[in-house]
């Protein structure tokens, strides 16, 4: 079987349903007019959003999540290196996992 | 802010491309592990790859597989997917002060390419005074050829990769979410946004299930933001 309809109409509504969050959020703010509380607000979005999505990660799943999120925080501010940024996030969660 | 001069050209996709490098190497890695979970909740191979092509969205198509059963419940997986998108609304509301100086086709076929990552980038090079919009493109593109290769590898031969974190990998976008938040900091008034959003997105992620934390600790945080300039 290569693929099934059913299957074949799930993935389609699933693309429109991202798409459509996707385009949704720029075509609604872009409609708003930019007063300086809006714009304030659209400009602490990035912050809030990352914050949220790395939060219970870092601050509720362990103590090998947050000492390897601490790491990550003062190898950033060090080095201002993503990828080391990275590697040294995915070695130290590693290596606390294991001791933890 | 300046935002009215606002370029899109190849030098900004190529540097989107490149600056992503990091996130398509660990993007790859997921993209493996997507694929071998696909073909263990019955997707064929054409269906994995559409799915990655199609939707290219890690949360959705991860969370979706655990609803994938016979009969298929396609309204399920529909409202399932539009919900664990609706961060995507405010990332987009995000971008709209620069991608609304551009054209539609390239507004409105970049935010197709949109994912957390590329976007957290291009937020932060914005955030640094650059203005070249190609940015997201370029990363997308970057992220999307990964994925898709990754998923049909993954769903053909990789059998061997079961449990992401047993590699640490499931640290790796945290770790990078973490390191730009390091350059988003802009002192003082970042704290309040901050601290609402990180309480708000661990309360929620306690007591909802699934990808809510995300959208509610970003929409509560960047309102106290707001908020907070208004007084």
């Amino acid at each position: 079987m290569v693929f099934d309809l059913q299957a074949l109409l799930a993935i389609l509504l699933m693309a429109l349903a991202t798409y459509a969050t996707r385009a949704g959020g720029l075509w609604l703010a872009s409609r708003l007019t930019l007063s300086g509380r809006v714009e304030a607000w659209l400009d602490h979005i990035p912050g809030a959003i990352l914050v949220s999505i790395v939060a219970p990660t870092v601050l509720a799943s362990g103590p090998a999540e947050a000492l390897a999120g601490l790491a990550v925080v003062l190898v950033a501010l060090r080095t201002g290196s993503l990828p080391v940024a990275m590697v040294t996030g995915v070695c130290a969660v590693l290596v606390l996992r294991a001791v933890a | 802010m300046d935002k009215t001069t606002v370029t899109f050209t190849w030098r900004g996709a190529l540097e989107g491309a490149k600056r992503c490098l990091p996130i398509e190497i660990s993007g790859f890695a997921i993209g493996l592990v997507f694929g071998v979970l696909a073909g263990q909740a019955g997707l064929s191979v054409v269906e994995s790859f559409l799915m990655s092509a199609l939707v290219f969205s890690g949360a959705a198509q991860f969370v979706v597989l655990g609803l994938w059963a016979t009969p298929l419940p396609v309204a399920g997986i529909a409202l399932t997917t539009l919900v664990v998108g609706l961060r995507h609304l405010l990332m987009g509301a995000a971008l709209s002060p620069f991608f609304s100086k551009l054209s539609r086709l390239r507004a409105y076929g970049s935010v197709f390419f949109m994912a957390d990552e590329n976007w957290a980038l291009t937020m932060s090079e914005f955030s640094k005074g650059k203005r070249d919009a190609a940015f997201l493109l370029g990363g997308g593109l970057a992220m999307f050829a990964s994925w898709t290769t990754s998923t049909l590898v993954g769903r053909t031969v990789g059998g061997f990769l079961r449990e992401p974190a047993r590699w640490g990998l499931d640290f790796a976008f945290t770790a990078v979410f973490l390191a730009l938040l390091v350059g988003m900091w802009r002192g003082r008034s970042d704290l309040l946004p901050w601290a609402v959003a990180a309480l708000v997105a661990v309360a929620a992620h306690h007591l909802l299930p699934g990808q809510w934390y995300i959208l509610l600790g970003g929409l509560t945080g960047s309102l106290a933001g707001a908020v907070r300039r208004g007084v």
